[in-house]
């Protein structure tokens, strides 16, 4: 076990992955000479040179489609998206295409696909650069989306996202890259579609993935100061999406909250709760409820930001509902 | 060019125009859905563009693609069996009319956004360059698709690489019933390949042999200089934009004027006239595709539909 950040853990991913298979290759804006904007492929156009690290115009149907056509002749491209908010300039690649070739062609393409993208709020950079719109895209059958909340799931997912056959969007969070935590030595990796928990606990479950981890950790050591034990589910992917784990500690709580970064109306909670309703409609013992962001446009004060994000203050607040 | 040759593009260039001719009466008896674009007045282009390639030579195009579909070779079982929707279809009629393809024949589809393929294109020709091979990647658009970002996105990644892409525009005059006069900021579309200091020409679309030459040259050019380019090929469809246009747009003698100078016509006569051939030799031809069309149908007819179990087949690879 080593103590590595998440910049480090995803980092390796991508250097592991390229001297395994000389398919693979990184493309977009900024990831070579610049050494990616999150510093997170630096070192790499050094080692890899440039038609392996390839620095992009700044055109993400370029980026975006481009990827996909390399995929589709056997390549394995890693396209990175500065931020998942310029997907949706790439929008028709990102849902209409690449998660369609497979299928709407009787399984003749394959479209072996990485699009790395950085999300999230909470660095002050305005409504259009800050949001979290991740159940936007896991609503699409054919793609799928991985958003880990951990060093070691970051690597050991990413990793198998590089060797998968589909498209996967990999989505990290922008204030994520410095949190530490252990690493297994040697190569693993995590399946993707696999929820995880977290942390165990037996008075109520928490749902949640990515930023929400961490928030719901912190949650849960002040909860824990007050004797109430709460059980975390990660998530890990949103799509295919894995209700076992969330199920089964459910079963045992029989209360639950939903912790997503994204906006309430329409996210990932929705889908949570529904799904606990559907499978599980006999243990409910109090409604569920879910944390998320304030439904505004992300302000630039960084007062505001912060009081239109999750935090943990709010999950706290919302465990004790739940257990009332 | 060799007479079996010259008699195997009439032979497609019939076979083009048959197939969708019973496919609009297929349409208009309910048996074909969705939205269907005929190539009908066009075949030449596709025709003589892709027996200008060499096989290992990549080819992608956008909806109007049974054309490009018969001429990369796929088998007109397969073409009608996709049109009625069939699990004999090549997408295994899940993709239909605007979504033919086959990795088999290097066909890369059959794409349905306007000019959404194009950055695929370069993909293609990335990927192929990643490779280090001297494929081609045959990208095919329409006019109307010059005036989208894509497009743009497009050429400028494929000239500032170095990718070995020929653009071809098919200029049939109209994107949808918007005249390129109306849509276009430059009537003269090749002029569009200048802001990218990418090398372009323009070619009679209606004359097969003519679409052939400017291909080969084109083709040898991207392969031998590792660079783009663009070739606008001026052609015209006969049918409406897809099966439901009212053709508000344009007047009757507009289309009568091209039919004038229909691309068949104009192969066949020149056949005659360059004795390659007796009428006969053309007559056996056109009966012999009446057949194969006549056979193609029965096929698709009498083909299964796919299963609930190919509703939730190939989602995800694994």
């Amino acid at each position: 076990m080593a103590k590595i950040t998440m910049r480090e853990a995803i980092s390796q991913a991508l250097m592991e992955e390229m001297d395994r298979d000389p398919a693979v290759f990184i493309i977009g804006e900024e990831v070579g000479v610049w050494g990616g904007t999150y510093a997170v492929t630096k070192g790499f156009y050094d080692k890899y040179g440039p038609d392996r690290v390839k620095d992009t115009p700044i055109a993400e149907n370029a980026i975006i489609g481009a990827a996909i056509g390399a995929a589709m002749v056997g390549q394995r491209p890693i396209a990175e998206l500065m931020t998942i908010n310029f997907a949706f300039s790439a929008m028709d690649y990102v849902v209409n295409q690449a998660p369609k070739l497979h299928y709407m062609f009787g399984g003749q393409f394959q479209v072996p696909m990485v699009i790395r993208a950085v999300g999230g709020g909470g660095r002050q950079l305005g409504a259009t650069h800050s949001q979290t719109p991740d159940a936007i895209f896991a609503h699409f059958p054919g793609l799928k989306v991985v958003s880990p909340g951990t060093p070691e799931d970051a690597k050991g997912l990413l990793k198998t996202a590089i060797r998968s056959n589909d498209p996967v969007l990999f989505i990290e969070h922008a204030t994520m890259y410095q949190v530490r935590g252990d690493v297994p030595d040697g190569e693993y990796l995590i399946p993707i579609g696999e929820s995880k928990v977290q942390r165990e606990g037996k008075d109520a479950t928490i749902v949640t993935y990515c930023k929400g981890l961490e928030l719901s950790m912190k949650a849960a050591e002040e909860l824990s100061k007050e004797g109430i034990e709460v059980e975390i589910v990660d998530l890990r992917t949103l799509r295919p999406l894995d209700m076992g784990p969330v199920i089964e500690s459910f079963k045992k709580t029989n209360r639950a909250v939903i912790v997503e970064e994204g906006w309430k109306s329409y996210g990932v909670g929705a889908e949570v709760t529904s799904r606990i309703y559907e499978e599980a409609f006999d243990y409910i013992d109090a409604p569920i409820i879910r944390v998320a962001q304030k439904e505004v446009p992300l302000p630039y004060n960084r007062t505001l930001e912060q009081a239109a994000l999750p935090q943990p203050p709010d999950i706290v607040a919302a465990v004790k509902e739940v257990l009332k | 060019m060799k007479k079996e040759q010259l008699l195997d593009l009439y032979h497609q260039m019939v076979l083009i125009r048959r197939v969708e001719e019973r496919g609009a009466e297929l349409y208009q008896a309910g048996k074909i859905g969705g939205f269907m674009h005929l190539y009908i007045g066009q075949e030449a282009v596709s025709t003589g563009l892709i027996a200008a390639r060499e096989p290992r030579d990549r080819v992608i195009t956008a909806y109007r693609d049974h054309g490009v579909a018969i001429n990369c070779g796929i088998a007109v079982n397969e073409v009608m069996a996709e049109l009625l929707g069939k699990a004999t279809g090549m997408s295994k009629g899940k993709g239909g009319s605007m979504h033919m393809a086959s990795v088999e024949k290097n066909f890369w589809g059959g794409h349905a956004i306007v000019g959404g393929h194009l950055p695929i294109a370069s993909g293609l020709a990335l990927g192929d360059q990643y490779a280090k091979n001297d494929n081609v990647t045959i990208c095919m658009f329409g006019d109307g698709a010059t005036n989208i970002g894509y497009f743009h996105e497009a050429l400028n990644l494929a000239k500032a690489w170095g990718l070995r892409v020929l653009w071809v525009c098919e200029n049939n005059k109209y994107g949808m019933g918007t005249s390129v006069e109306r849509a276009s900021a430059v009537a003269d579309i090749q002029q569009k390949a200048e802001g990218y200091s990418m090398k372009h020409s323009q070619v009679d679309g209606m004359d097969v042999l003519k679409v052939y030459e400017a291909a080969k040259e084109a083709i040898d050019y991207v392969r031998t200089e590792s660079q783009p380019y663009l070739l606008e090929v001026m052609t015209y469809r006969y049918r409406g934009h897809s099966m439901g246009d009212p053709e508000r747009y344009r007047k009757q003698e507009e289309v009568k004027k091209w039919q004038e100078n229909d691309p068949i016509g104009i192969f066949r006569k020149h056949l005659l006239e360059k004795k390659t051939v007796p009428t006969k030799g053309l007559d056996e031809i056109e009966a012999q595709v009446e057949q194969e069309v006549n056979q193609a149908v029965e096929f698709a007819e009498t083909s299964p539909e796919p299963t609930m179990e190919d509703l939730f087949a190939n989602i995800y690879v694994e």
